[in-house]
């Protein structure tokens, strides 16, 4: 794929197009355009269905070694180097064990339910952009479309929870769901604030319109407000410490994923944690510039005296935008991971009031403040 | 026949199918839970319709409100009161089933005489695609205003009777005193409650 890019740069329009590259080069070789495109078609798909797969065990990773700094231990030691194959073993420990169906639980839909927790987490990777061209699909309602689609989640986590035929369960479920939709709100406000800088939904064009001067034009610096209920309401979606209420451990074992066992239960986990990398990456999106790199690309490449259309070129600025959205998700997958293991679980009344007195009219006047300003300075604010 | 149209006529066909049976599902099944959950698959694959009409916005909308709240408040109120009890047989059940299904064969003959009767301008409006967004945008603030509004008065509405149907029924005012007790203090649970320890609580709940 990085040498049809290399081929195929010169003619593409800004930024690395793999596609189309692809699609060229398929066709000269004798295949037509329909057949080139249908071969092209699960390439991404695949491709970010492993990358999601390995950021997930990444962070499992990192959960269990900067837990263990966080307690003063050293965390898994023998498997691979510092511990590197660790989530591997897990995850392989998992995919062996038994599937257990509870004798009085409802099979079908305790099948279910894992599966549309899942989905649409995966679904919503079709949006996060890694470059100008690198993403599966530039879909006009983009963000909107992950917002409407992490709705669907709860529906799963209230038929694990009913189904599973147990107190526990159908607690834990009922939280989340009352938890989830909750935090959508404040969430959507949120990400209305930011789209009404950029006047647009689609992800590409909220990235876009953050370039022009590196650091400084990243929406942080204009809507620092929205950061912070964003990144919270997030933490608050994927369940992570502290507002963990759907499976506190210490009430409810383990929530609606009590009487789950071996691949049923890995979903859950890997859905949790596909969440929690995907919030990260949609955070750097919105808010932190996406794939820009701290200092214009353009500007080194006129520092450097190179083209920026030169195919080496493209594919190396390609490069960095791939890695510093990755990196720029790890450092806030970083601050999750160190905030569950410093922070003691909210109540559910305390989860309730923060997300419905506190959170929301901060975004309401968040929303309405992006407005003002937008219709003052509409340079700066997008206009 | 493209590959592109192929499959969008597999994608219609497979939605159409999960439409309708998922729907009769909702109607038919006697478990109510099933019902709900199913709705929410009738309510998806209606999404996946939209979709392939290219209104993607609408899609998301569909999903983001149908699914994504009014599906979760079913399940949530059917969860919350869901206790396992026998109901009372209802007298007269077959003639009330057999009457819903003749009201509801009656309206099916309606729109089907109403699809064919129409004359369909095919192939229908090029989609707008991407703009639906800042057209439907558009409309809401121009010519369908009042409707808009009016809805939103509509929902307004039904939240203040939910929060008045919801609201505690606590004493007012101070047993002992007889003076206007604060709301706020009344609803903490923690908060001792101005009443009276030794006093019986049958008469104090039995009080409006």
């Amino acid at each position: 794929m990085l040498s049809t890019g290399l081929l195929g740069a010169a003619v593409a329009p800004p930024g690395l197009d793999l596609q189309s590259s692809f699609i060229d080069l398929a066709q000269a070789m004798g295949l037509t355009a329909g057949a080139a495109r249908l071969l092209w078609l699960p390439l991404p798909m695949v491709l970010v269905l492993v990358g999601a797969v390995v950021g997930v065990l990444v962070s499992v990773w990192l959960e269990r070694k900067i837990s263990a700094a966080v307690q003063q231990r050293i965390g898994p030691e023998y498997a691979g180097a510092l511990g590197v194959l660790q989530p591997l073993a897990d995850g392989l420990k998992l995919v062996f064990k038994e599937d257990i169906i509870p004798a009085r639980a409802d099979s079908v839909l305790f099948s279910l339910g894992p599966v549309l927790v899942v989905v649409p987490v995966i679904l919503s990777w079709l949006v996060v952009p890694f470059g100008q061209n690198l993403l599966i699909s530039n879909v006009g309602v983009g963000i909107f479309l992950w917002i409407a689609l992490s709705s669907i989640q709860p529906i799963g986590l209230l038929m694990s929870g009913y189904s599973s035929n147990n107190k526990y369960s159908l607690l834990g479920g009922l939280r989340a769901a009352a938890q989830s939709i909750s935090y959508e709100i404040p969430l959507a406000l949120a990400v209305l604030a930011v789209v009404m800088m950029s006047n647009s939904l689609s992800t590409v064009d909220i990235v876009a319109q953050q370039t022009g001067a590196g650091i400084l034009s990243w929406n942080i610096w204009r809507q620092p407000v929205g950061f912070v209920i964003f990144w919270i309401c997030a933490l608050a979606e994927c369940e992570r410490l502290p507002f963990d209420l759907p499976e506190a451990e210490e009430e409810l074992v383990a929530g609606y994923q009590t009487e789950y066992s071996g691949m049923k239960f890995a979903l859950f986990y890997l859905g949790s944690y596909i969440n929690l990398v995907l919030s990260a990456l949609l955070v750097s999106v919105l808010y932190l510039g996406g794939w820009s790199f701290p200092v214009p690309v353009e500007w080194i490449t006129g520092w450097l005296g190179v083209s920026p259309d030169a195919p080496l070129v493209q594919v190396i600025t390609g490069s960095i935008g791939i890695v510093s959205t990755i990196l720029k998700a790890y450092l806030l997958v970083f601050f999750a991971i160190l905030l569950r293991w410093t922070t003691p679980r909210v109540r559910i009344d305390q989860l309730l009031d923060l997300g419905w007195k506190f959170l929301l009219p901060i975004a309401l006047v968040n929303l309405l403040v992006t407005a003002g300003l937008k219709l003052a300075f509409p340079v700066a604010f997008g206009g | 026949m493209s590959i592109a149209s192929t499959t969008q006529q597999i994608c219609f066909l497979v939605l159409s199918a999960t439409t309708v049976v998922g729907s009769l599902g909702v109607v038919l099944l006697p478990n109510i839970v099933y019902s709900a959950f199913l709705l929410g698959g009738v309510f998806l694959s209606v999404a996946g319709l939209y979709l392939l009409l290219n209104a993607s916005f609408v899609a998301a909308a569909q999903i983001l409100v149908y699914v994504g709240a009014v599906n979760v408040l079913i399940l949530f109120a059917i969860m919350l009161v869901n206790k396992q009890e026998t109901l009372a047989a209802i007298p007269g059940l077959l003639v009330r089933r057999l009457l819903s299904g003749a009201v509801c064969a009656g309206l099916f003959a309606l729109l089907l005489r109403v699809a064919f009767t129409t004359t369909w301008a095919l192939p229908g409006p090029t989609p707008v695609g991407e703009e639906a967004t800042i057209r439907i945008g558009e409309h809401l603030f121009t010519d369908y205003l009042l409707p808009f509004e009016l809805a939103s008065v509509l929902l307004l509405m039904a939240m203040i009777g939910a929060i008045v149907l919801a609201r505690r029924d606590v004493f007012s005012t101070d047993v002992i005193t007889g003076e206007p007790a604060d709301q706020g203090l009344i609803e903490k649970d923690r908060t001792p409650l101005l009443i009276e320890k030794s006093a019986p609580a049958p008469t104090l709940l039995s009080k409006p």
